[in-house]
């Protein structure tokens, strides 16, 4: 079998031909320009239609001009089908660099079952793994709420080890630097319940009742789930992004290494800032909400100020407060379990610490929304 | 008229705010060189780096390849001359969200018009190359980090580039792999007319391969030696001798 293919690009001429020589020789010729810019060949064509009593191959480069890794790709594919051919190769024919470059290629052996498919799995298996992982991830959740409790129970007979510059930093971090986005939200979140309250109140003549809606409303659940859910975005995927690249410098390791407990040094000051912080956070959500309440009000409702101040009087409760700081609590405890759960998990890649602090978020928003309907139900039970 | 030399450094200053790392730095690097800058810790091996490859601009002086002002061209200029550089970080720099093979790949169907099953090929010799062959569907976060290094390099060979430089190859590998990276970059010299610039302290690589150097001074801030690492032994400068001998000169 004799072949002659040509790339006849003025510019960029390649030039390749085979030629049989005696029983079991093919002789290839490279001729030209073989360079990455060019549409060189497959290596299969070389071989196409030759027989099966080909047992040889050797080059003749006397004509190439110019080459590079384009010349090597092609040779290093004719290698591998001579290779599953059982064809032997004679190099001589190829330039000295060419041929220690695809010595170089050779001289690692590619190791015994460490090359990988990149086939895509399809629906059905990717929503069996994701299931798989989901009840994975759940033991692996409980033994990292049980390794806090043991923490929180070190920390309670005055054994737990952690620096109390970390849980300062912590508390100013998430309570007074917080401030100003919670009292955005509280103050248009308080708003919209006055609008809402005003809307329908108005129907019955009652929209002096614009007080008790807000003020209860504020102080027994939005304060405390609003909060939450900004603490969630902003400390809980803070909390996520920190640990994990701790995760990924080895940090966390290093603590182990020591003896110390990762738990005790970088979980617990999150856990008690959080849990300090976000009943407070809540507190002044709450007054920042029932403010806008009243603005709106007393500006557009045509309510007066100390009538407004007097039902909010009448309307609240001890019991309303101790209500909303027991929620800002447990979903303080919450956010900061996700984000450090999330963190603690993180794979040691860049990408990982982003997919951490997503999780993160979602984790807390989920918990806080699953403990806000449980709490609602638990306290209606008991009458509070 | 005599050609210009292919990389020109030109009265370089780099300093950070107040600080100057290195000052008044000239020298010459010519086609097929394998050049290599040394010098001890701090002395602003990388920074010096980042100046060549346009990711710091100097405090004064600049760069020229093969003539043209690197820091002073147009935009669009300054982008051609970038994609005559290979670079490979000390850490490898790898994009953590893609394989091995994507990393590679990546350049290749940026700046060329080639099939995917061309490219593949490509990536798959590129990988053999540094001793990567199989593990092309790996990510980044699977290897270690002299793996990391390795692929790295693979990345930067990808375009065949006219110019490779390269941030301390050898540190972290074993003695083995090291030798075999120090040949790959011989054999890419003398195969490819690639024109290498090493930034390194090792002194195997330095003596082995190196065959123009100079050395950054960290006490003066500035170069105190030119010329072939090994001739530099005998008879440089006492400080870069004794560098050069781990103290012993």
């Amino acid at each position: 079998m004799n072949l002659s293919l040509l790339h006849n690009n003025v510019e960029k001429k390649w030039r390749l031909d085979t030629r049989r020589i005696g029983d079991d020789l093919l002789e290839v010729s490279c001729a030209g320009r073989w360079c990455l810019d060019q549409n060189l060949p497959a290596a299969e064509i070389t071989l196409a239609g030759a027989g099966d009593d080909l047992r040889r191959l050797s080059f003749n480069t006397a004509q190439l001009s110019a080459w590079d890794t384009g010349f090597l790709a092609f040779l290093r594919g004719l290698c591998k089908l001579c290779a599953e051919r059982g064809l032997s190769i004679d190099q001589e024919g190829l330039p000295r660099g060419v041929r220690h470059l695809l010595a170089m290629a050779a001289a690692v052996p590619e190791q015994k079952g460490v090359r990988r498919g990149n086939g895509r799995q399809s629906l059905v298996s990717q929503v069996g793994a994701a299931t798989v992982a989901f009840f994975r991830g759940v033991p692996e959740m409980l033994h990292f709420l049980g390794e806090i409790t043991v923490s929180f129970g070190r920390l309670l007979s005055g054994r737990a080890r952690f620096r109390l510059s970390d849980l300062w930093w912590e508390i100013e971090e998430v309570g007074p630097r917080a401030v100003a986005i919670v009292s955005v939200i509280s103050f248009l979140v308080g708003l919209i319940l006055a609008y809402l309250g005003a809307d329908q109140l108005r129907l019955v003549g009652a929209q002096i009742f614009i007080a008790d809606l807000v003020a209860i409303g504020m102080v027994r659940e939005v304060g405390a789930l609003m909060t939450g859910i900004i603490i969630a975005g902003r400390t809980g995927a803070s909390f996520a992004a920190q640990l994990g690249t701790m995760q990924v410098n080895e940090e966390i390791d290093a603590f182990k290494t020591l003896g110390i407990s990762p738990i005790d040094f970088l979980v617990l000051p999150r856990m008690l800032a959080l849990i300090l912080m976000v009943p407070l956070l809540t507190l002044y959500a709450s007054f920042v909400g029932m403010l806008a309440g009243m603005l709106v009000s007393v500006a557009i409702f045509d309510i007066g100020m100390f009538e407004y101040y007097t039902e909010t009087l009448r309307a609240l409760e001890i019991k309303h407060f101790l209500v909303g700081l027991a929620k800002g609590s447990v979903y303080g405890a919450m956010v900061a379990y996700a984000g450090c759960l999330r963190g603690m998990q993180c794979g040691r890649s860049a990408e990982s610490v982003g997919e951490a602090a997503t999780s993160a978020v979602v984790t807390g928003i989920l918990l806080i929304t699953i403990t806000a309907s449980l709490m609602t139900i638990i306290f209606y039970r008991l009458g509070i | 008229m005599a050609a210009a030399p292919h990389i020109e450094i030109r009265d370089l200053t780099m300093a950070y705010g107040e600080f100057v790392i290195q000052h008044d730095l000239n020298f010459v690097v010519n086609k097929g060189d394998i050049f290599v800058v040394m010098g001890g810790n701090g002395c602003g091996k990388t920074t010096l780096m980042r100046a060549l490859i346009g990711l710091q601009r100097p405090a004064r002086g600049t760069v020229f390849y093969s003539g043209e002002d690197f820091w002073n061209v147009p935009p669009e200029q300054q982008a051609r001359l970038k994609r005559r550089l290979g670079i490979m970080f000390q850490g490898g720099a790898l994009w953590s969200s893609l394989t091995l093979a994507e990393n590679v790949a990546l350049p290749l169907k940026e700046y060329t018009d080639l099939p995917a099953r061309r490219i593949a090929g490509i990536v798959s010799f590129k990988l053999a190359l540094v001793g990567l062959a199989g593990f092309e569907e790996f990510y980044p976060a699977e290897l270690s980090g002299g793996m990391k290094k390795r692929a790295g390099l693979a990345r930067a060979m990808a375009l065949d580039p006219d110019i490779l430089v390269i941030d301390e190859p050898s540190s972290g590998l074993d003695p083995l792999t090291a030798r075999r990276l120090d040949d790959l970059i011989l054999e890419l010299r003398d195969s490819l007319g690639t024109t290498i610039v090493v930034i390194t302290h090792e002194l195997a690589s330095i003596l082995g391969i190196g065959t123009n150097s100079v050395f950054l001074d960290s006490e003066n801030h500035t170069m105190i030696n030119t010329g072939n690492p090994r001739e530099a032994v005998v008879s440089g400068d006492a400080r870069v001798r004794h560098f050069l001998t781990r103290g012993a000169a």
